[in-house]
């Protein structure tokens, strides 16, 4: 507890440092939680953890998930019928904590899910269950003074999100941010693609210039040859619907992993 | 009052008319110096409205919203946009003198017949100005979401008319039920997509309409229908449809010489009321609001965001939603279908909340009621949306003095179905 009440962004010197330690290729994997259960969450957290992964994004299950294509979509609504709530992932966070697990943990949350429970609540429930960061993808840079005070408040990092679309944006967007840069290496909702934007490598060279912080690419990586293509310009590679589709079809975690890094 | 509303229902009536004569008997106008920030450059009506939306919007939103300064205010869009609402809308449209009506109700009850402009409904106004500025903006692909259909085929027939493409998204379970438009909008050469998640309503439809305009930003305008969405939307939309009451309060003062004591509209996602209200605002007028109650606000079916919902963020804008403990949209539930969207216009939500606007609710049964009213007494059949407007001018009507100004949003030809369905059960 000392650490927590003298470390002011506790959430970004645990990220910074997980990137530090881990070997390339790094990479963030999302699961939703709570789909189909929280024990079966609760199991992938550990098997992830365990193939190392740099950060474990969890997403929070939300009615209208605004950002993402139909295999997260599909996989919200089987965690919300399951009665997944935000206290059950903040639970589940208590729970991976005490058996252990230390990668930071980053949850994909949805701002109405956030204001709902209140910002400065929200913030501070995450920090007392072992959470490190905060994506939130339909909260603009132009919305987000309230959150960011909660984050300088609790040491929570609120993950900067940046597009393709966002190159004009990028100084104030990454201006005095913590944890890391998501860049969204595609157009469009979440799901994979067969081919990666060409315009990406050089994008992630101009995303750098406008930050120190490690830089993490996702949105649309499914298959081997994207992770080699991006691994000499990020520092991790994010992936979800390809994880996520491959758990709801009865994949393992491990055999997943083989797929795409062995 | 002849109503067959049971008891419970008629002390109901009593309060929400009660409530709206203590409003009516002390309207504030807004100072017109309050109207320069409505809203604020990033399109903030007080705390509501914003822009809630995935960065990948965020340029596209702000090149709108330039497109929006420079386009729309010179000689050469206005005058564009002027000829269209003339020649081709049939702008503008009359108000009429309901006399049959008024003895009725027991009021002074006018008219504005939006149901008579093209296509039937006041949705083509803001449908041809957007079109127009993407036009204006060189981008030749249209996306739009439509719940009864209305605003479906006022996109369809705009890019129609102006050589555009169009897509229109739209939720399963409203294409099963408004046939029809589907039709219409195909036989104009556009798209309809059917869109299958969730409660594969409107709501769903817009979520749709988003994320394939996130997919294909560059090239294509996303034509949305209501006030409602990120900045500049809400302003875009009441600026198109101010037109209906730029021109209701012209005529008011031309034919009587006097403003009326008060106007009243349907209030869905909201686009037809801010477009009756706006230039009002300032006047010492009373303005009511009336949404869809559906089976009633306690029974939880309704589409009653200001008086059965509370603040959130749904489609990219902070305001009044009908929403969970844990912020989950809830599902909204009217006979009309184009009031059946669980949440409100943010330039709404801040007139609710400073008291501008007196917002109330009817009941499917209400509404219903009002349909035959108004076509039995007037011969003019109106949608069942604008027959919620009507329906609360009965409750008060014969509480007040001075003219009450009703807008007809659009003709009621579209709601048949629902209406042979009523009848078959009322046992007409």
């Amino acid at each position: 507890m000392n650490e927590l009440e003298t470390t002011g962004h506790r959430g970004h010197e645990a990220i910074i440092q997980s990137f530090r330690t881990r070997p390339a290729v790094r990479f963030i994997p999302f699961i939703m939680g709570g789909d189909p259960t929280l024990e079966a969450t609760e199991k992938h957290i550990h098997a992830l953890a365990r193939l190392g992964a740099t950060v474990i994004e969890i997403g929070v299950p939300y009615s209208d998930p605004l950002a993402d294509g139909p295999v997260i979509q599909e996989a919200a609504l089987r965690a919300l019928q399951a009665g997944t709530t935000v206290r059950g992932l903040f639970d589940l966070v208590r729970r991976v904590r005490a058996a252990g697990v230390t990668v930071p943990i980053v949850f994909l949350v949805y701002v109405n899910t956030v204001l709902r429970y209140g910002i400065q609540a929200f913030f501070n429930e995450a920090r007392a269950a072992g959470v490190e960061g905060l994506m939130i993808p339909d909260l603009s840079w132009e919305e987000s003074a309230p959150f960011r005070e909660a984050e300088e408040a609790t040491g929570i990092a609120l993950i900067p999100l940046v597009t393709l679309t966002s190159r004009h944006r990028l100084p104030y967007l990454l201006k005095d941010r913590t944890g890391f840069v998501y860049v969204v290496s595609s157009l469009g909702v979440t799901g994979t693609r067969e081919e990666l934007d060409k315009r990406l490598v050089s994008y992630l060279t101009e995303v750098r210039k406008n930050t120190d912080l490690p830089v993490a690419v996702g949105f649309g990586i499914s298959q081997k040859e994207h992770i080699e293509t991006l691994s000499p310009h990020a520092d991790a590679v994010i992936i979800g619907s390809h994880l996520v589709s491959h758990l709801a079809a009865g994949g393992s975690i491990d055999d997943w992993y083989k797929t795409l890094f062995a | 009052m002849h109503s067959h509303t049971p008891a419970p229902d008629l002390s109901a009536n009593e309060e929400r008319a009660a409530r709206a004569l203590k409003y009516l008997q002390d309207v504030r106008p807004l100072p017109p110096q309050e109207l320069q920030n409505l809203p604020d450059d990033h399109g903030h009506f007080g705390s509501f409205g914003g822009q809630y939306v995935p960065e990948t919007l965020m340029a596209a939103l702000y090149e709108l919203d330039a497109a929006r300064r420079t386009i729309m205010s010179t000689p050469a869009y206005q005058d564009a946009l002027r000829a269209l609402l003339t020649d081709y809308v049939g702008r503008p449209t009359p108000v009429t003198y309901a006399a049959r009506l008024s003895e009725a109700y027991g009021g002074e009850i006018y008219l504005k017949r939006e149901d008579l402009n093209h296509t039937g409904a006041h949705k083509i106004n803001n449908a041809l100005g957007q079109a127009l500025l993407a036009q204006k903006m060189g981008k030749r692909k249209l996306i739009a979401e439509t719940g009864a259909g209305q605003h479906g085929v006022a996109s369809a027939t705009a890019a129609a008319l102006l050589g555009l493409s169009c897509t229109v998204f739209m939720g399963e379970e409203d294409m099963k039920r408004q046939e029809l438009n589907v039709f219409r909008m195909r036989l104009l050469g556009a798209e309809v997509v059917p869109v299958r998640s969730g409660t594969r309503t409107l709501k769903e439809a817009v979520n749709e309409a988003i994320r394939t305009w996130v997919q294909n930003v560059e090239d294509t305008f996303y034509l949305l229908g209501s006030a409602v969405g990120p900045h500049p939307y809400p302003l875009i939309v009441r600026d198109l449809q101010r037109v209906i009451g730029d021109e209701a309060r012209a005529q008011m003062l031309s034919s009587l010489g006097r403003l009326p004591q008060v106007v009243l509209a349907a209030v869905g996602g909201g686009s037809n009321a801010i477009g009756m209200f706006y230039p009002f605002l300032s006047d010492p007028v009373g303005l009511i609001g009336v949404e869809a109650a559906g089976e009633g606000i306690e029974s939880g079916k309704h589409a009653s965001a200001v008086n059965g919902g509370s603040a959130g963020v749904l489609h990219g804008a902070y305001s009044f939603i009908l929403q969970d403990a844990e912020g989950h949209i809830l599902p909204a539930h009217s006979i009309s279908a184009g009031l059946d969207y669980p949440g409100v216009g943010p330039e709404h939500a801040y007139l609710a909340h400073t008291g501008r606007v007196f917002y109330t609710a009817v009941t499917d049964q209400e509404a219903m009621e009002a349909v035959y009213d108004l076509t039995r007494l007037e011969g003019i059949l109106p949608a069942i949306e604008s027959a919620h407007a009507l329906a609360f001018a009965k409750i008060i009507a014969s509480s007040t003095s001075g003219p009450i100004l009703i807008n007809i949003s659009g003709r009621g030809d579209k709601d048949i179905d629902t209406l042979m369905a009523h009848d078959a059960k009322r046992g007409v």
